[in-house]
């Protein structure tokens, strides 16, 4: 891919003249020619070895390697080292080009896909990559835009083309782009020869939503903006043809500027695993250090006596550098305690052994759950990164969104305002009947051919206002079926179909059109609308679209009778301040209409319009023309524009199946939720009191709308003093306790008795995220129970997540579905992406994705425990092993003159970790369980050793290190106690150095065999395989090792001949490895039993009880039939969504969570929620005893 | 559970379906032993760990009682001749010395005996490598890649047969055994064949082959301290001469500690012998050539007899009653433990 040009110095502007590829050559841009592989044939091997020794890992394995081919030093064969090392480079490099071979086919099939190039006012047939910028291309229906494209024209009327952009922004649904007007004539290959017109535009970048420049043609200017342009990656559609202008190409482009690295996260477990590798270090330089000086002073006393024997090796000529060279060889001796496999792991993606299979085994697990599946969506779960499971065990904070994650994101048109009356209440009426499933008819639709048979609306008094031709509603409606960006599809006659950008567009359109306004079909500069059976048009004159500040929609169109009129919808804040002062009794009466919706939880919009003066238009858009020039500012300027209120809708945005139980366990295993939303506070409240974030139970919900500093500070002030005050007054030795027990706790305010939430508002948000408050909002903010931040943008929300875990050494997670959610998602430790409704930015973004927020309990509290679990034990016994292992040359450097003589054969050495020992730690790091999953669900308490890091920690560390150390002790001084002065029974020696090594070896590998069946909890079939296998394998080896054959093919390599039979067939040798197999295991059961026993776990008491109720089966599976009986027809009642959906819209002048939990007391399933709760009450005090059972 | 999704039937349709398989394997359902540590499992492990440490510490310590071993070191008694050894120059100067002993009890069943080295390094690592096993095997080979160094080659380029540090340092002492009896002197008869194990003698050393092995030795030359070459070393028997020499094939086998006893001779079951060695008066004779001053080391000349579970080594016996008696003290002290917190729980419960 030499074509592909190198990078250049950023440029300021680009300038781009149409057919002109002479004048565009003087810029250098970058041809369209793409490369994303990193190597090719030559240089393949160089550049991947340089890389993948820049790796610490590799880079000390080489060093270790240099050392052994010294042979003054070497303690170890070369091959040792070697076998690991290249089998870790051979497996990355094997993965790296497969890689790049992948990358330079799909390269490779990008830059050779065809496209008509206009040269020389003929259309040829051109490869991608010799597509230059100025180049006038032609595209046709279903290809791939080739690079950044100027739409210059299309067949369809007006310059219109559709695209589809799911290779850019993950999104669906269908988008219009057009010409601009003077170029969209430019039809035919002769013209467009002729175009010689010139862009200048802002330089590359990577906003796909944004685009500014202006185009100079014929002495005129036309500005330029994204609504002109098709992006590389796009798919034109129901367009037979376009031509466009490259503008961007190749690595310029838009979707090449996006792709971005993603960042690599790390786990806590990882960085932890940093911190000891260097004390292992350190450890490990001490022993080094101590065995040297041991040799400096034993060459010194003694070795300088025996050296008629054994004289120094040459250019050895003192003492102390002898014990230099030891220090050296005693380093390639006991490496084998430096976890390096481990290091390589966590340093990068290098594939490595153990860690890497483990947590590519929990990833596959989580893919493969089916309980995480979801049917209606066809997704299953995803784990999108393998490299954090773990954590996924320890999160404390959960940061979730409220769209699209809590709730369903599907909008039903469920109320509207009209002129100050409200539509669309039927509880009044039917009373608490609604509640129990019992519906009135929905309202017939049948008058209107056109009305989509999906949509249902209770209440018929709107119909009927349509039916009597009151103005209000007709002009209501027709708002809502002009200002719009939906785009219709007429298949057959009568049968419509709607793509709508957001689903609340889609719901108000769709409402329109069942109530007569039908939304026909659109082209760039007409609507029409099918207006009570009689089809009008409308000419459209403007669409200002939805966006982040202006916050409201315009459109402005003209009716078929010549007025002009604006059409705007958006949110309550921004429109009910722009609205003729003489309204304000209809402003009020239709304020306290919102209020009342946004308490019911529906999202609302605000309707209004304008009558516009011929001439104020004509004005208006003058200034349109003049401020298009100037790319940034232009957007600001036509937000200033006034209004006249017509009314306002409310959606009903569907909470979630299983929300409500889903927080519920997730707060009882201590997981604090924090929701950030974009919606108003009303909104957001009341989605947290129905999904039980929060509670009536709740002592206070204090609310911070501050709009200054001071006030903000004020708030929080209050909210402290006053949790202060009331864990005074109820001061109990818990508070206390709990205070002592957790180590952090950094302030008094967690110890707080009671629960708290915490509702905050966005721009009160902005004030307490500076600096000087940000710590007083974040221990109010720890100190509550439940927190809601409100009105957030999605850099807010990124800023909250970055504050917990810069404070707070608590585990995070953001969960959330839409593109505002990315940044927060990739800001906290774990981000979660809904595969859902509005597009798969986030799943993109996302570490772990699924389709429902109910899964996450399943993600935490069964996968990430798991993972955690198994993830501590692997963890706990890798360091065991290998200390055990490598120890044992230390306690021999004392009696083999300091000389770094192994204990054991090099073939165990280089096997030991490799074959021995690895696969039955592997299953047991892969398989293990320690409660069955709906344990984990019963009893979320057990959730809580992760958060607190209590199965590894640096204690836990220790613990192992001092098992290791011990059992080595034995493992060393047991053989030699015996073999001291002992001899054969058939009187030969028995003390020789090789039985001596075959005896420490067997007796090793037996006992940590032993030790992974002890801490092996979950006996599958492949554990038992791997463990007996491990063993057998070792025995096999052995034999295979020390046999005859062997040794006569290669004599200097295989010294052990005949040891194996010779030293396995002595009854005290194996007398020796039963002791030291007994006096390494008995202390453990005996700690561990005692431990269970006097200081149990909770999973151990579930264990037992476990263990228990198998025994009393028959009892307990009558008692096990009821409960499920009872499940099955609440899960009946809670799939059928309305029944919930009424329970909301009922809680009018009651606190909405009372209800709901009456509602879920009266179906029997629901009662465990309960039980749940009254634990939860029980034990605030004595978290541990009230889950004993 | 409330959450079970189930994929529907209608998931089979003209898609391939995303739903993951319903296997044991994937959703982590796999029958399983879920073992558990008890009250009983844990005592009775103890118990019986206990009773079986105690039964076999017993057999142990009874069975090597009936071991008879008779140790003597003769480094010291025989000062004369370890003084000569100090210098190296008087390496051909023979050296003779006797050490007079009394057996008070016989010695029953097989005698063997052993020589012993006190702070002799055989597991140094410089000297554990320092060999080359294939020129043993009778290959040949170029010994200057072995680790033999400095043991390789004299200056004029003569290879060392064997070479390295290990052959260089071999044991070679002469010790004979006379029995006095009633002021008649008789030799035991000893053995000195059939001492190495089976697969040294017979897979990993071999000599060269010729036609004899003086020839075969031809162009090599005898390791710096010792006195006769390799083919001479046991003139009387063929198949003990040269790499295939049992005491040279057990000197070969290096130790694992410094201080270690290897097999030398084996008394010969005949005539007043045949049960092993009388009660009586003996006396060594030993031909002193190994120098063991000079690193401050001991040599020991040792007889014993040897039961099923090898030659006399109180450690195992002693270790597995110990183990044994806190195996059972142990679960003594668990049962305690564990009653006395039951007690502890119903209090708790009520």
């Amino acid at each position: 891919m030499e074509r592909c040009a190198a990078r250049r110095a950023p440029e300021e502007e680009r300038r781009v003249r149409a057919n002109a590829r002479e004048y565009n050559e003087k810029f250098q841009y970058a041809s369209n020619c793409i490369k994303t592989s990193k190597y090719n044939i030559v240089t393949f091997l160089p550049v991947n070895l340089f890389e993948q020794f820049q790796e610490v890992a590799n880079t000390y394995f080489l060093f270790l390697l240099i050392l052994q081919l010294i042979p003054q030093i070497s303690s170890l064969s070369w091959f040792t080292t070697i076998v690991p090392l290249v089998l870790v480079l051979t497996i990355t490099a094997v993965k790296d080009a497969t890689d790049d071979y992948f990358r330079h086919k799909s390269d490779n099939q990008v830059n050779n896909r065809q496209s008509q190039v206009l040269i020389g006012g003929v259309l040829r047939q051109e490869q991608w990559m010799n597509v230059r910028v100025g180049d006038i291309i032609k595209l046709e229906n279903n290809q791939f835009v080739a690079a950044d494209l100027l739409l210059l024209s299309s067949s369809e009327p007006h310059g219109l083309c559709y695209i589809e952009t799911s290779e850019l922004d993950g999104e669906t649904n269908m988008k219009v782009r057009q010409a601009i007007p003077v170029t969209s004539e430019l039809g035919d290959t002769g013209k467009l020869a002729g175009f010689d017109g010139e862009v200048i535009c802002e330089p590359p970048n990577n906003k796909l939503d944004k685009f500014g420049g202006t185009l100079y043609w014929k002495e005129n200017k036309y500005p330029l903006s994204n609504q002109n342009m098709l992006l590389r990656g796009c798919v034109l559609r129901n367009t037979e043809w376009c031509f466009g202008l490259v503008v961007f190409a190749g690595p310029d482009t838009k979707l090449m500027q996006n792709s971005g690295r993603t960042k690599f996260k790390r786990t806590s477990i990882d960085r932890l695993m940093n911190t000891l590798v260097l004390w292992i270090f350190g450890f490990l330089v001490c022993m080094g250090v101590i065995l040297a000086i041991g040799n400096a002073i034993w060459e010194h006393e003694v070795g300088v006596c025996f050296q008629i024997y054994l004289p120094w090796d040459e250019g050895v000529h003192s003492a102390f550098f002898s014990g230099f060279l030891s220090f050296w060889s005693y380093i390639i001796i006991l490496n084998t305690v430096v976890p390096i496999s481990l290091y390589v792991s966590m340093g990068s993606v290098t594939l490595t052994p153990s860690v890497e299979v483990i947590r590519l085994g929990h990833s596959y697990f989580i893919n493969w759950d089916k309980k995480m599946y979801c049917a209606k969506r066809r997704t299953p779960a995803e784990a999108r990164t393998t490299t954090l499971n773990e954590e996924l065990g320890q999160v404390e904070y959960i940061f979730s969104d409220k769209t699209g994650t809590l709730t369903q994101n599907i909008m039903v048109f469920s109320k509207c305002s009209v002129n100050g009356h409200s539509y669309g209440d039927v509880q009044d009426v039917l009373g608490p009947k609604a509640e129990l499933g019992e519906r009135p008819e929905p309202v017939d639709f049948s008058f209107n051919p056109l009305a989509d048979p999906r949509f249902q609306f209770w209440d018929p008094s709107l119909l009927e206002a349509v039916k009597l031709g009151d103005p209000h509603v007709h002009e209501f409606f027709r708002l809502l079926s002009l200002c719009h960006t939906v785009m219709s599809e007429e298949r057959s006659q009568g049968e419509l179909f709607y793509k709508a950008q957001s689903p609340d567009e889609g719901a108000l359109v769709a409402a329109a059109r069942n109530f007569g306004f039908v939304f026909r079909s659109r082209t760039p500069k007409t609507i029409t609308v099918q207006e009570l059976g009689r089809a009008v048009t409308y000419q459209l004159l403007a669409i200002l679209d939805f966006n982040n500040i202006r916050k409201r929609m315009s459109v402005i169109v003209r009716s078929p009778e010549g007025k002009i009129r604006l059409y705007c919808k958006g949110a309550d804040t921004i429109l009910l301040e722009r609205l003729h002062p003489l309204n304000q009794d209809l402003s009020n009466i239709t304020t306290d209409h919102l209020n009342e919706y946004a308490g019911e939880g529906l999202r609302t919009l605000v309707l209004a319009y304008k009558d516009l003066e011929e001439s104020y238009y004509e004005d208006w858009a003058e200034r349109l023309r003049r401020a298009g020039s100037a790319p940034e500012a232009r957007e600001d300027r036509l937000a200033r524009l006034y209004d006249e209120l017509l009314g306002a809708t409310a959606i009903e945005d569907k909470l979630q199946q299983g929300v409500p139980e889903t927080i519920a366990i997730l707060t009882l295993a201590n997981i604090k939720i924090w929701v950030l939303t974009g919606d108003k506070q009303e909104t957001a409240v009341n989605i947290g009191y129905s999904c039980k974030m929060l509670t009536d139970d709740m002592t206070e919900v204090f609310v911070v709308t501050g709009h200054t500093v001071l006030e903000v500070r004020e708030e929080l002030r209050k909210a402290r003093e006053k949790m202060m005050d009331a864990s005074h007054s109820t001061a109990n030795g818990f508070s206390y306790q709990e205070k002592l027990s957790s180590s952090k706790l950094t302030s008094v305010l967690e110890a707080i008795a009671g629960e708290y939430a915490l509702v905050i508002n966005g721009h009160s948000l902005a004030h307490a995220l500076e600096a000087d408050m940000e710590v007083e909002f974040l221990e109010t903010a720890c100190a509550c129970k439940a927190v809601i931040c409100c009105r957030v943008t999605p850099l807010q929300k990124a800023q909250v997540v970055e504050l917990v875990k810069k404070y707070k050494k608590a585990v995070t997670l953001a969960i959330g579905d839409g593109a505002n959610d990315v940044s927060m998602i990739k800001t906290a430790h774990i981000g979660v992406g809904i595969s859902g409704q509005e597009g798969i930015q986030a799943v993109l973004a996302s570490d772990y994705s699924f389709s429902q927020f109910k899964f996450l309990q399943r993600l935490l509290l069964v996968h990430g425990r798991w993972s955690y679990l198994r993830m501590c034990k692997f963890l706990c016994y890798f360091f065991y092993k290998n200390f055990a292992f490598t120890m044992v040359h230390f306690w021999f450097g004392f009696f083999c003159g300091f000389s770094a003589q192994t204990v054991y054969d090099q073939y165990f050495i280089t096997l030991y970790n490799i074959v021995y020992t690895s696969l039955p730690v592997l299953a047991m790091g892969v398989f293990d369980q320690d409660v069955p999953e709906q344990r984990s669900m019963e009893y979320p308490k057990l959730y809580e050793p992760g958060q607190l890091n209590l199965l590894f920690n640096k204690r836990e560390f220790f613990i192992c290190i001092a098992q290791g150390i011990y059992t080595s002790v034995l493992m060393f001084f047991i053989p030699y106690g015996v073999f001291a002065d002992a001899t054969r029974d058939d009187g030969a020696q028995l003390a020789d150095y090789q039985s001596f090594a075959v005896t420490v070896a067997t007796s090793l590998v037996i006992v940590v065999s032993v030790q992974i069946g002890l801490d092996t909890g979950f006996w599958t079939a492949i554990n038992h395989f791997f463990i007996w296998g491990s063993l057998a394998a070792y025995f096999a080896i052995l034999f295979a090792m020390h046999s005859d054959g062997l040794f006569q093919m290669f004599p200097n390599q295989f010294r052990f001949v005949g040891n194996a039979q010779n030293t396995l067939a002595q009854p005290t040798v194996w007398l020796t490895i039963a002791l030291t197999t007994v006096v390494c295991i008995m202390p453990v059961v005996a700690f561990r039993f005692l431990k269970l026993d006097l200081k149990p776990e909770l999973s151990d008491t579930v264990r037992y009880t476990q263990l228990v109720r198998k025994k009393q089966k028959t009892q307990h599976r009558c008692m096990r039939r009821v409960g499920r009986a009872g499940s099955r027809r609440s899960g009946y009642a809670f799939s059928h969504q309305e029944g919930f959906g009424e329970l909301i819209m009922s809680g009018k002048n009651m606190r909405l969570s009372s209800l709901a939990l009456a509602g879920f007391a009266a179906r029997p399933s629901a009662g465990w929620i309960e039980t749940l709760r009254k634990k939860k009450g029980s034990d605030a005090g004595s978290p541990d005893k009230a889950l004993k059972v | 559970m409330k959450n079970k999704t189930s994929c529907l039937p209608q998931e089979a349709g003209a898609r391939p379906s995303r739903c993951p398989d319903n296997s044991a394997f994937k959703q982590q359902r796999l029958p399983a032993w879920k073992p558990q540590l008890t009250i009983a499992t844990v005592l009775s492990s103890f118990f019986l760990t206990g009773a079986f440490c105690l039964s076999v510490g017993i057999c142990l310590i009874l069975s090597a009682n009936s071991i008879r071993e008779f140790q003597i070191n003769y480094s010291d008694k025989c000062s004369e001749c370890s003084k000569l050894r100090e210098n190296t120059s008087n390496w051909n100067k023979e050296c003779h010395c006797s050490v007079n002993f009394t057996l008070k009890e016989d010695m029953l069943g097989d005698v063997f005996m052993y020589y012993g080295l006190q702070n002799f390094y055989q597991n140094h690592r410089r000297y554990v490598i320092s060999r080359s096993d294939a020129q043993l095997l009778g290959q040949n080979v170029n010994i200057e890649k072995s680790y033999c160094a400095p043991f390789t080659t004299y200056q004029n380029g003569t290879p060392m047969a064997p070479c390295g540090a290990i052959a260089n340092s071999m044991f070679n002492d002469t010790i004979d055994l006379f029995y006095n009896l009633n002021s008649s002197v008789v030799q035991v008869p000893l053995l000195k064949t059939g001492n190495s194990w089976w697969t040294d003698k017979n897979v990993k050393f071999r000599n060269p082959k010729s036609d004899n092995l003086s020839s075969a030795f031809a162009g090599t030359a005898r390791p710096p301290y010792w006195q006769k070459p390799v083919y001479l070393l046991d003139e009387e028997d063929e198949r003990n001469n040269g790499y295939v020499n049992d005491d040279f094939i057990i000197w070969m086998r290096v130790s694992a500690f410094a201080t270690f006893r290897n097999l030398y001779r084996r008394v010969e079951r005949v005539k007043q012998f045949v049960n092993g060695l009388p009660a009586g008066n003996y006396t060594f004779h030993i031909s002193y050539n190994f120098p063991v001053t000079k690193f401050k080391g001991r040599k020991h000349v040792i007889l014993s007899t040897v039961v099923w579970s090898g030659g006399s080594n109180p450690f195992l016996g002693i270790a597995y009653v110990v183990t044994g008696t806190a195996a059972t003290l142990m679960g003594f002290v668990i049962t305690a433990i564990h009653l006395k917190l039951r007690k502890k729980k119903t209090y708790f419960q009520k």
